[in-house]
């Protein structure tokens, strides 16, 4: 489902480069995750997935479902069911959460040539998606994200993950910020969307999250490229031994 | 009004004088009102403000006013339905009260013709100042409008809508409103006009509001002119002890607009609130310029501006606070916000803060940017086109400052007005 070729890519603004010649395939189904040490470009490859303009992809290649998605815009990405989950969502005054959700959710369907959802049935998903992630109805009634804690924002990235039922979801950070019951319920939510027909790409820096959201794949980021991969074990054992010996090993 | 004598009129001062000469046996009024004009004319006579008078530095009128229509129209302008459903509504039509006036209890309503034919209204004409080119060009003119007296303890159930609407040709309104102690009440003053071919219009309105002890007013004020108008208004009120008064301003149109907002805080308690929105577009102008008076001690005021400039737009926000020297404990706030979304607009803001006690808190703020790319990028990782996201943000920026109404019928209606500003403008 998501091919990555020798990725090359660097700030636009000051041209530094954080990813360097990075290789990583997810297949279909398949929950991978990407731990590494801070400043090893986690976040930055999940925004460039996103297709964030701060950042240019120099060479190499990034293939959604064999299709290039180097020159599509960031709502044309999601739209083909792309979704990233932000570390830091924005928080947004004035656009009404519900408004927000709406817009976000007819905009993929008119562009997948679907129906908007009726208002009945628009509300319907909302409060079903909400009750799952144990939030108030309440709070989807405030502008976007704004006045929310760190945990509301996480679960509100999932409720809006949920609704829009992406093919491929990128998890950014998704853990920092939540006590380990709301953690719970991100995972249980998260993992309630893990079928077949979906790719999950979790970016961590601790292996916590991973207890509650089992992963198939593990890849070291380090320095821009992955430098290991392997399955669930690795990250226990990055747990155990920390980043010092694989990046030892790499060297 | 200026210092100096002009060196040569403008075709628009010639206009103004000569049909001032041809208007005069139709103007309604008695001795004292008659007084009144002769005045306002000899101001006038004295040449329109230009940008070397303070007030009017970044609007000059003599310059930008470049023609004055003749006064007829050839249709009338027909009513509207009000903004907030259920309203009363009072129109002036081509600048004559046209409405059969409404029966509503606790309120009375009269013809400002009949009020300047007995002279009753004549203390009010006078300038609030020799810049006060507005004032003395209205009550030069002035021929019709509504007094609208709201007695004592009125709650009303339904809003008032003043309307002022034209077809073009010149017209020249009054609208007072005195809201008796205690009472409430909603009022929309509508500010509107069609265009035709060669229907140039010159609109000038002076709302005058007193608000007796401890009176509510909500008073919002929407104006949607064409954009052959040139619209220049005046809001003035006194807000009485523990009274309290929220005025909302949106201009979505005119091709040469002034909004002067003057008011005074004169008794204890007394709370203004004025919460404005400039949507402009194409080849405009349009100003925005406040003057509050804290008079008294332990008033309060906050001021929030939120202006979106697209095209070749200009736009101008002047806000003076005077705090006089026996108002302690004054709490004023004010914040003037510009998105600038086109590189051939322009928006001139102007804060000032007089103060004479020594015991107040004031500040204000005043910021120009431009669409947070954090936000747009946010929108668009969810699938919202650029033009859809875009379109969200400059709405949600404006928008914020309707919420603060606090009241769901208003921010319903007003944000309909909104979302039809974009469709047309967006």
């Amino acid at each position: 489902m998501l091919e990555i070729k020798n990725l090359h890519a660097r700030i636009v603004d000051d041209g530094t480069e954080i990813i360097r010649g990075l290789n990583l395939t997810v297949k279909a189904g398949e929950v991978a995750a990407i731990m590494g040490p801070n400043g090893s470009g986690k976040s930055t490859l999940s925004y460039i997935l996103a297709g964030r303009e701060d950042y240019e992809v120099t060479e190499g290649d990034i293939l959604y479902n064999d299709q290039s998605i180097l020159e599509m815009d960031p709502a044309e990405r999601a739209t083909a069911g792309i979704f990233l989950a932000f570390q830091y969502p924005m928080e947004i005054p004035g656009v009404a959460t519900m408004e927000f959700l709406k817009v976000a959710m007819n905009e993929q369907r008119k562009a997948r040539g679907e129906e908007p959802l009726k208002v009945p049935e628009f509300l319907k998903r909302v409060k079903e998606a909400a009750a799952l992630l144990n939030m108030d109805m309440n709070m989807l009634k405030r502008p976007l994200n704004v006045g929310f804690s760190g945990g509301e924002k996480k679960r509100a990235e999932i409720l809006q993950m949920k609704l829009l039922e992406p093919k491929l979801c990128v998890l950014d950070e998704t853990d920092s910020g939540l006590d380990i019951d709301a953690l719970k319920i991100v995972a249980d939510g998260v993992n309630a969307l893990r079928s077949p027909e979906r790719a999950i790409v979790v970016i961590t820096h601790y292996q916590r999250l991973l207890e509650h959201i089992v992963p198939d794949s593990v890849h070291v980021l380090y320095k821009g490229q992955v430098i290991k991969s392997g399955d669930k074990s690795l990250a226990l054992d990055l747990e155990t031994n920390g980043y010092a010996g694989v990046i030892g090993e790499a060297a | 009004m200026n210092m100096h004598a002009q060196p040569q009129r403008t075709l628009a001062e010639t206009a103004l004088i000569d049909a001032f000469g041809e208007r005069l046996s139709l103007l309604p009024g008695d001795g004292a009102v008659m007084v009144k004009r002769d005045d306002a004319i000899e101001a006038i006579k004295h040449g329109l403000p230009t940008r070397r008078v303070e007030s009017w530095h970044y609007t000059d009128l003599r310059r930008l006013l470049t023609s004055v229509p003749a006064f007829e129209a050839e249709v009338v302008a027909k009513a509207l339905d009000p903004v907030l459903d259920g309203s009363a509504v009072l129109p002036v039509l081509n600048g004559v009260s046209n409405a059969k006036l409404p029966e509503i209890e606790g309120v009375t309503v009269q013809r400002l013709s009949e009020k300047l034919t007995d002279g009753s209204v004549a203390p009010g004409l006078d300038p609030y100042g020799a810049d006060d080119a507005i004032g003395a060009l209205n009550t030069a003119f002035v021929a019709d409008g509504y007094f609208v007296d709201i007695a004592d303890g009125t709650e009303l159930e339904k809003p008032i809508e003043l309307q002022n609407l034209q077809s073009g040709g010149q017209a020249h309104v009054r609208l007072l409103t005195r809201v008796g102690a205690g009472a409430k009440a909603i009022i929309v003053e509508r500010q509107a006009g069609e265009a035709s071919e060669g229907s140039d219009a010159l609109i000038s309105s002076v709302s005058q509001l007193v608000l007796d002890e401890g009176a509510e007013v909500t008073w919002l004020i929407v104006q949607e002119q064409p954009d052959t108008a040139t619209h220049l208004a005046q809001f003035k009120a006194q807000v009485g002890k523990d009274a309290k008064l929220t005025l909302f301003v949106m201009n979505a149109g005119g091709k040469l607009v002034r909004q002067e907002v003057v008011v005074r805080t004169t008794g204890e308690g007394a709370d203004f609130k004025l919460r404005g929105i400039n949507l402009l577009a194409g080849d405009t102008h349009t100003d925005t310029t406040m003057v509050l008076d804290h008079t008294v001690p332990h008033t309060t005021s906050t001021e929030v501006m939120r202006n979106v400039v697209t095209g070749k737009a200009r736009g101008v926000f002047q806000g003076r606070i005077n705090v006089h020297q026996y108002a302690q404990k004054t709490n004023a706030k004010m914040a003037c916000n510009t998105l600038l979304l086109s590189d051939d607009g322009e928006f001139s803001t102007k804060p000032e803060l007089e103060i004479f006690a020594d015991d107040v808190v004031c500040g204000h703020g005043a910021t120009v940017t431009e669409i947070d790319h954090d936000h747009l990028f946010y929108l668009m990782a969810r699938g919202i086109d650029e033009k859809t996201a875009r379109g969200l943000l400059v709405k949600a920026f404006v928008a914020e400052v309707i919420e603060e109404l606090d009241d769901e019928g208003i921010v319903e209606a007003l944000e309909a007005r909104l979302d039809g500003w974009f469709l047309t403008h967006g």
